[in-house]
């Protein structure tokens, strides 16, 4: 539904005691430098403040960086609290994930997994096609 | 921007821009945030959304929040915001940062600094300057004009650090807050200017800190200088009030939010505030047709560029030759 000329709004943050920011700032930066604006929140969010954040900001896409193997669990919920709250909106994971789970974490309804060390083209390829095929 | 009865009307999502602005006066958050969009977008359907939502506001008190980088403008927002949202209103707040010249990108970090108000339901809204020079985006006064239709009480509109951000937020906003700091003293000297001239409101943040008397102090000699010159902004009641504050631990802020009621009190009962309201429009009107005209000026030049009618031309014979066209010179049509 975005006018081709809007830039994509993408939140980004980290889901519950995850201390490690470092990778996100990282992929912030190269999403703003991709022509992107980063709605950033940072460390310690909650289902809750992600959600509102999609609603007030009208994202067009989240990524949740996990780096503490709570991807399967949380993955999964923050799909299902966006649905809850009618926002329809495509997740991105990025962090640690075994290949063997992302078949269950795209079951699941996630968009995409960008795993360590994704050069910086592939970070932003994933989260303009998780925009594009979302077809909003 | 009206329309024709006879075309449908445009359709966002599989909802109307009237049943969105409706929603949104229903208190429909994910509609206020769509509006929000489409205004930010610009063309036809924020014309749309302006329409229909200019006859519907007037209600919230506008505040605008400058100051230098790093005063703390964020955190104070967020403090003031969640304890007016505590007590009962309905505070929102537009968040501005700056667009990357380069790549057009922006990272909007002011959520980071506002947890608790989104907790206490204070709306949020982020928004990147794309662009537009002088520290608000262009989008701005029709933000304002969807959350304030929206039921928003206070609308706090941040702006990204100074510069000649404060004219534009003093063109935005009822009353203007200006964020210092202690130890920003060289700050607040190279733009007590812009600051004195727009301010109806300081606070000096991290006031724990130990010269905030001195920041006091200085801010209250430069106020003595502009009563004595006589310098005042056309409807500016009163001297603008100081108030202390730490905004990370709250200090001061029941205080901060007393003097916002107390300046919108003043203006109401001076009258100033309708005053002030009719000179928003004008800049609004002003900061529109600036727009507009530099893009026709934009595609004039690129054009004479292309057709080559600028060869063997001088530049100020060229541009005048463009401006006598583009104002109504001798080929003007409408």
């Amino acid at each position: 539904m975005m006018s081709g000329d809007s830039p994509i709004r993408v939140v980004l943050a980290k889901l519950g005691l995850d201390g490690h920011d470092r990778g996100l700032k990282v992929v912030a930066r190269i999403l703003r430098d991709a022509g992107m604006e980063v709605i950033y929140l940072g460390l310690r969010q909650t289902t809750e403040t992600i959600v509102d954040a999609v609603e007030q900001e009208d994202a067009d896409v989240v990524g949740i960086s996990m780096l503490n193997a709570g991807h399967l669990t949380l993955g999964p919920r923050i799909v299902d609290a966006l649905a809850d709250a009618g926002l329809d909106v495509p997740v991105v994971i990025g962090g640690i994930v075994p290949d063997e789970d992302r078949q269950a974490l795209a079951d699941a309804g996630i968009a995409g997994v960008l795993g360590p060390g994704a050069p910086a083209e592939e970070v932003v390829a994933g989260i303009r096609d998780a925009v594009a095929t979302h077809g909003r | 921007m009206s329309r024709g009865s006879s075309r449908e009307p445009p359709v966002v999502g599989n909802r109307t821009v009237a049943q969105l602005v409706a929603a949104a006066r229903g208190g429909e958050r994910r509609a206020t945030a769509r509006l929000l969009t489409l205004v930010e977008q610009g063309g036809q359907l924020a014309d749309e959304v302006a329409g229909a939502t200019h006859q519907l506001i007037d209600n919230a008190h506008v505040v605008g929040v400058t100051g230098p980088p790093g005063a703390g403008k964020s955190t104070l927002t967020a403090a003031l915001t969640t304890l007016l949202a505590d007590r009962g209103r309905r505070p929102a707040v537009l968040a501005v940062d700056p667009s990357s010249p380069l790549t057009g990108g922006a990272i909007l970090g002011d959520r980071v600094r506002m947890v608790e108000a989104t907790a206490a339901g204070v709306f949020i809204r982020s928004m990147a300057t794309r662009g537009h020079a002088g520290g608000l985006a262009l989008a701005v006064p029709g933000m304002v004009r969807v959350l304030d239709a929206a039921g928003f009480d206070p609308v706090v509109v941040e702006t990204v650090g100074v510069g000649q951000v404060e004219v534009d937020v003093a063109a935005a906003a009822d009353t203007v807050l200006v964020v210092v700091t202690p130890g920003m003293g060289d700050a607040v000297q190279a733009n007590k200017a812009g600051l004195l001239e727009v301010a109806d409101l300081f606070a000096v943040n991290k006031s724990d800190q130990p010269n905030a008397a001195d920041a006091r102090r200085d801010l209250e000699l430069m106020l003595d200088l502009s009563e004595l010159t006589g310098h005042r902004r056309a409807g500016v009641p009163e001297r603008p009030a100081i108030v202390t504050t730490v905004a990370t631990t709250g200090g001061g802020v029941e205080e901060l939010a007393g003097a916002v009621d107390d300046h919108l009190e003043v203006l109401r009962s001076s009258g100033s505030l309708a005053v002030r309201r009719q000179d928003r429009r004008g800049a609004e009107v002003r900061s529109r047709l600036d727009h507009l005209l530099l893009e026709a000026s934009a595609a004039a030049v690129a054009l004479a560029s292309v057709d080559g009618s600028a060869d063997g031309e001088s530049p100020g014979a060229t541009a005048k030759r463009l401006a006598d066209h583009l104002l109504g010179g001798p080929d003007h049509k409408r």
